[in-house]
């Protein structure tokens, strides 16, 4: 297959347009708006079949999204920062409907101050909205997160969220293989909607109040989806690696075999770990890195046995989450090891609003936390690129 | 509320809260949220039928052009028909002071 040169947000609408879903809503946010030109150029040019629906605003884009997947629509849309914080209501009611839409969040920061750039305090702000996460490392991971996404959705009945790093992904030109349209399509499949309101011949009522006497069992309904998503990954990822010839896995494990010091992190950042960790292999240095595409559901067991046997690992964050003992990637990656008991842990703040992180920035937290095999760690929340 | 084990468990609940059957709020008996209840004096009536148009839950039964009870099982107590009967047939009493 030949490799085409271009951004993240062309990746993610040639998904799209692969796809083709039958409702598109959406709202213009940077840097989310070129997906949707790219879709809506797709969409003019005769390419796409579904239905581009301009609303007034991201709360009314997950709005008619949900009531398009309802009626038994296929459903995909965009968004990032500000505008998935004004979604945020209809976030959590198209998980807890069990709506399988596919959203790509390309990751900017929440105001305020007012930023346009990367970091993930967007999406990691409702990681714990009943939504499947995953995170790309580079534009091919962008485009085909958002395929495996929507297979996963249809069969969780839970809504992905596709995030790719605003800029960094979303506007870097890459060289991007795009699969078969006709290949996408048959791993896709046909949609069966569960139950839909255009099934008129089997009228059925779509979220009805539920009181003290429901609510909780639906609840635990719901939450059950999402550890059932977990294998259910397994296998649309099973079948993706054998149609697509990849290796996809909720983790990726970059040189971990025998390594000792290892640095956790998500998106973009993984890209540049992994140049470090290829100069410090030569060198000799036992150094890893273990990147999560899988957030949502938690891979708690995989990350265990990633991460039990090794000797110190830093957990990169880019949120901010005030107030709580760490990032939330370390917080969970910290408690998913605490029967494991031996590898020392410790937390990178970085990359708020955009904030650079380079080979030189990675390399100086692998020499750091080699130090911590041998001694105390002084201060387990690290600030890192931030001026003093 | 505690939990209701005459009620199924989550495991036998449809996906996302929906209700699969039609026709069902007939089983909410919505009547259990009253605190007022319209006491209906018949020997004033007249029978011009506006409570029936105004109830905005339909809670007037009425039987060959003539008014019925009031249906309590559905009815919430909030006093429209006792404000618009020109009669003033219709009194709101306290439930606990009802019966």
């Amino acid at each position: 297959m030949k490799k085409t040169a271009m951004t993240g947000t062309e990746a993610v609408a040639n998904a799209m347009r692969q796809i083709d879903p039958d409702v598109v809503p959406a709202y213009p946010i940077t840097p989310q708006t070129e997906i949707m030109h790219g879709y809506a150029k797709f969409l003019s040019d005769g390419k796409v079949t579904g239905e581009l629906i301009r609303v007034e605003s991201e709360h009314s884009a997950m709005s008619a999204s949900v009531g398009a997947s309802c009626a038994g629509a296929r459903v995909m849309t965009a968004t990032a920062a500000n505008g998935l914080a004004l979604m945020w209501e209809i976030v959590y009611i198209a998980a807890s409907m069990r709506l399988p839409i596919v959203m790509s969040v390309v990751n900017r920061a929440l105001s305020g101050p007012i930023n346009i750039h990367c970091d993930h305090s967007d999406s990691m702000g409702c990681r714990d909205s009943g939504w499947i996460q995953m995170y790309a490392e580079n534009n091919q991971e962008a485009y085909e997160n958002a395929i495996l996404g929507m297979r996963l959705a249809e069969k969780a009945r839970l809504p992905v969220m596709s995030c790719l790093d605003g800029f960094i992904t979303s506007h870097a030109v890459e060289p991007v293989t795009l699969f078969e349209d006709q290949s996408v399509k048959d791993f896709i499949g046909e949609h069966i909607p569960d139950h839909p309101l255009l099934d008129t011949d089997n009228p059925t009522t779509h979220g009805p109040l539920d009181l003290f006497d429901y609510y909780f069992e639906h609840k635990r309904k719901q939450s059950q989806g999402m550890f059932d998503a977990k294998s259910l990954f397994k296998e649309v990822a099973a079948e993706y690696n054998q149609r697509f010839g990849r290796d996809i896995k909720e983790l990726e494990e970059y040189s971990m075999d025998d390594a000792e010091t290892v640095i956790v992190a998500l998106s973009s950042t993984c890209g540049t770990a992994k140049v470090v960790v290829d100069s410090l292999r030569e060198q000799g240095k036992k150094v890893g890195l273990l990147k999560l595409r899988l957030f949502r559901p938690f891979p708690m067991n995989e990350i265990k046995e990633a991460l039990k046997s090794r000797k110190v690992i830093a957990v990169l964050d880019r949120v901010e989450s005030f107030g709580a003992f760490g990032g939330p990637l370390f917080s969970e990656i910290r408690s998913a090891l605490y029967e494991s008991g031996s590898p020392k842990i410790v937390n990178y703040i970085y990359g708020l609003g955009g904030r650079e992180i380079d080979t030189k920035m990675i390399e100086r937290v692998y020499e750091e936390i080699e130090s911590y095999k041998n001694k105390e760690i002084e201060e387990y929340i690290k600030y890192l690129g931030v001026r003093e | 509320m505690s939990a209701d084990s005459k009620k199924p468990g989550w495991k036998d609940l449809p996906d996302g809260g929906k209700i699969l059957k039609p026709g069902n709020s007939k089983e909410y008996k919505t009547g259990d949220w009253r605190t007022f209840r319209p006491v209906w004096d018949k020997s004033k009536c007249n029978h011009c039928m506006i409570c029936w148009m105004i109830c905005p839950d339909s809670c007037i039964l009425t039987e060959d052009g003539k008014r019925k009870e009031t249906d309590l099982n559905y009815c919430k107590g909030c006093g429209i028909c006792a404000e618009i009967c020109p009669m003033k047939c219709i009194e709101m009493k306290k439930e606990s002071e009802s019966e």
